[in-house]
Formats: structure tokens, sequence, C-alpha cells
């Protein structure tokens, strides 16, 4: 599959390297330079080396896109630091585009569940905290 | 009318005195701290501090009851998400979005937020018409009903000039709509005589420019320029 990942921040280089690892085409998407520096970090070899792709560029504007191959993507994955910018470019992902499988990091749990219900696959982490400091509180049973 | 205007920089603080001038009910939303505080003396209960892409900060500001929804931050992916919630979410009628990158037109286009307003698109195009380069100023654009009306200067050498618009065959889903001689302008008749010179508004189907501009300014620059 080919993967294209926009945002290389902790959670977009991490997917990016397990999915190269899994055997899958990998580029990534991101606007500064210097993010491609986790993308390395650990690695025996570089990023480019191990066969994957690295575009500098703002994922809104079209042009990156293409050039970081939006058009034969089988998988969208919006990870920028921006709930905004994340839903502005899976919708384009999908609607402009028709990449089959989009998913959307939304840091906001209530626009999270809006947009899964519109059609987006969103994966929000604020939600799984806060459920996991909820099970934290929980009373531990008595043994 | 009940209005909620994202941004409240200055073009959404303008908008929100104009509209409460005439009498509408008005909430600006504004998310960033100090620009709050410093609206806040002026418009009081008028304006509330939050990210007006969250859904519950538009529902604090009422949306539910809103008949406009206005988005005019510096950021265009928050004035689209702003109107798109707006519309798909809270079936709110009208929304107005500012454009910020000309060059995101598009995506607005795309997730159906109209209308999208750029200041840069404004701007060029009064200077289109105060320069008519290309002899063709696009005056309106009506997207969802696909039509367009433009402006075209007469240059001498169009091969309608003399002619009557009776004997002028336009292309199927164009019109000559009005003509500007000298200072004034009128509806032409039938027997209307075209002019080197004159200015002819026409309706037209997008896409129909070029094959007009060949009728009344065929090698684009009017003799004038």
């Amino acid at each position: 599959m080919f993967v294209l990942i926009v945002g290389a921040g902790r959670v977009g280089s991490a997917v990016a390297k397990s999915a190269l690892a899994d055997g899958h085409d990998v580029s990534v998407l991101d606007e500064d330079p210097l993010s491609h520096e986790r993308l390395d970090a650990g690695q025996s070899r570089s990023w480019e080396d191990s066969g994957g792709q690295f575009t500098v560029g703002t994922a809104l504007e079209t042009d990156a896109l293409i050039q970081a191959g939006i058009e034969r993507a089988d998988v969208f994955i919006a990870s920028t630091a921006g709930d905004n910018t994340n839903l502005v470019i899976a919708q384009i992902a999908q609607k402009r585009f028709g990449v089959e499988k989009v998913v959307v990091r939304v840091m906001d749990p209530a626009r999270a569940d809006w947009y899964r219900e519109q059609g987006l696959q969103t994966i929000s982490p604020t939600k799984h905290a806060i459920e996991m400091f909820q099970s934290a509180l929980e009373p531990e049973p008595v043994s | 009318m009940y209005a909620i205007i994202a941004g409240a920089g200055k073009v959404g603080r303008n908008l929100a005195r104009e509209l409460i001038s005439k009498e509408h009910e008005v909430t600006l939303i504004e998310s960033s701290r100090q620009c709050y505080l410093a609206n806040e003396d002026e418009f009081e209960h008028a304006v509330q501090y939050g990210d007006a892409t969250e859904l519950w900060v538009l529902e604090r500001a009422g949306i539910q009851r809103a008949d406009l929804v206005i988005a005019v931050t510096g950021d265009d992916e928050d004035n689209i998400l702003t109107c798109q919630v707006a519309k798909e979410k809270y079936l709110c009628d009208r929304v107005i979005a500012r454009v910020n990158n000309p060059r995101n037109h598009d995506h607005f286009r795309l997730l159906g937020i109209q209308p999208a307003v750029s200041a840069t698109d404004l701007i060029l195009r009064l200077i289109e018409h105060e320069v008519p380069r290309y002899g063709l100023v696009h005056l309106l654009a009506l997207e969802e009903e696909r039509l367009e009306i433009i402006e075209l200067e007469v240059s001498p050498d169009a091969p309608t000039v003399g002619e009557r618009i009776s004997d002028i065959a336009l292309p199927e889903g164009s019109l000559i709509i009005s003509v500007l001689r000298g200072r004034s302008g009128f509806v032409p008749k039938p027997d209307t005589v075209i002019e080197a010179g004159d200015e002819v508004l026409l309706v037209l189907d997008p896409g129909l420019e070029e094959a007009i501009t060949t009728y009344f300014a065929p090698n684009g620059a009017p003799a004038a320029f």
C-alpha cells in the first residue's frame, strides 16, 4: 500500500516508520524540513535509504500534496499539530483526490465524534487520555 | 437578523459595528485573549472569548438560532470549518467566509463554503476594472446559478463595430444586457448599433469568455491602452 502521512511530529513519524518497516510505500509531508530528523532517529539507515519519501511543503497547498504522491495514495493520514488543518486536508484527500482510506487526528473529542458521523475516520488522543484517566480513578477491586 | 461573526480583527469588528448600527443582533467570537479584551469595552456582551471552530463555543453563542454565520479570521482552515459545521451540523442557511490566501479558494468551493470572499481577488478585480488590459472584466459570478456578468470594451477592429445587435449571432448562452456609451448606459434594442469604444455588459454561461472576446475585442487590449 502507498501511505501518505501529513505531519511528521511524534505520532506521524512513528506511524511512518512502522508502516515502512511493515513493507508499505511511505511518503511524509511536513512544512518543517527539520522534522526529517525524527524519521532518521534511532534507525540504522536514513529514511530515504530505507525507501521512504519526504517532501517539505504546506499541507493546504495542492501542489505539495501532489508532489508527495496523493494521487496514488491508498491511505492518507492527517497528523499535523492542528485539528482544523487535519480536518480540511482529510476532506480534500477524500473528496478531491478520492483516497480510499483517510484517517485523521482530531484532538477535540466533540468534533472527532461529529466528523466521524460524516464519514471521516477520526482518532482523538484526548478522548483516549480522558478514558484512561477516568479508569485510573476507579477504585481498585478489593482482593 | 442574528449574525455570528468569527474573528474580531479589523474585518470582523467593523462588520459587527455596521450590523449593530443597522439594529441587527451580533455575537463576535474571538480566540485571542488579547484581541478579545481589546474589544470587550466596546462590544460588551456581544463579544465572546473562544475558538469558533469548537462546537460548544458556537452553541454558547446560540448558533441554533443564527440566521447568518460569517467567518473572517486570519486562518482559512478555521473559516472553512466554522462555516462547515454551521451549515451541516447546525443547518444555518447562510454562511459567508473570508479567504485569506486566494490559492485556498478551491478548498472552500470543494467543501461547499459559498460565498467565499477574498480581498486579494476583490482588489484584483478592481484593478482589472480600472486597467482593462485584456478588454474583459468580470463583474459578477453567480457560481451556484452558473452565470457570470462581464464587461468588455469594444475595440475599433472588432467585427461587431457598426453591426446592429439583432445581426450579431452570439454563442448560445450569452446575451448583451447593457451598453455603456459616453457617460451613460442603456439597455440595447435590436436596432442598436455597436460602436468602437462602447462598453458592453453581457451575461454568460461560464467558459464563454474567450469566444465572446473575439466578437468585441479580438486582439485583447483596447486601442486606448
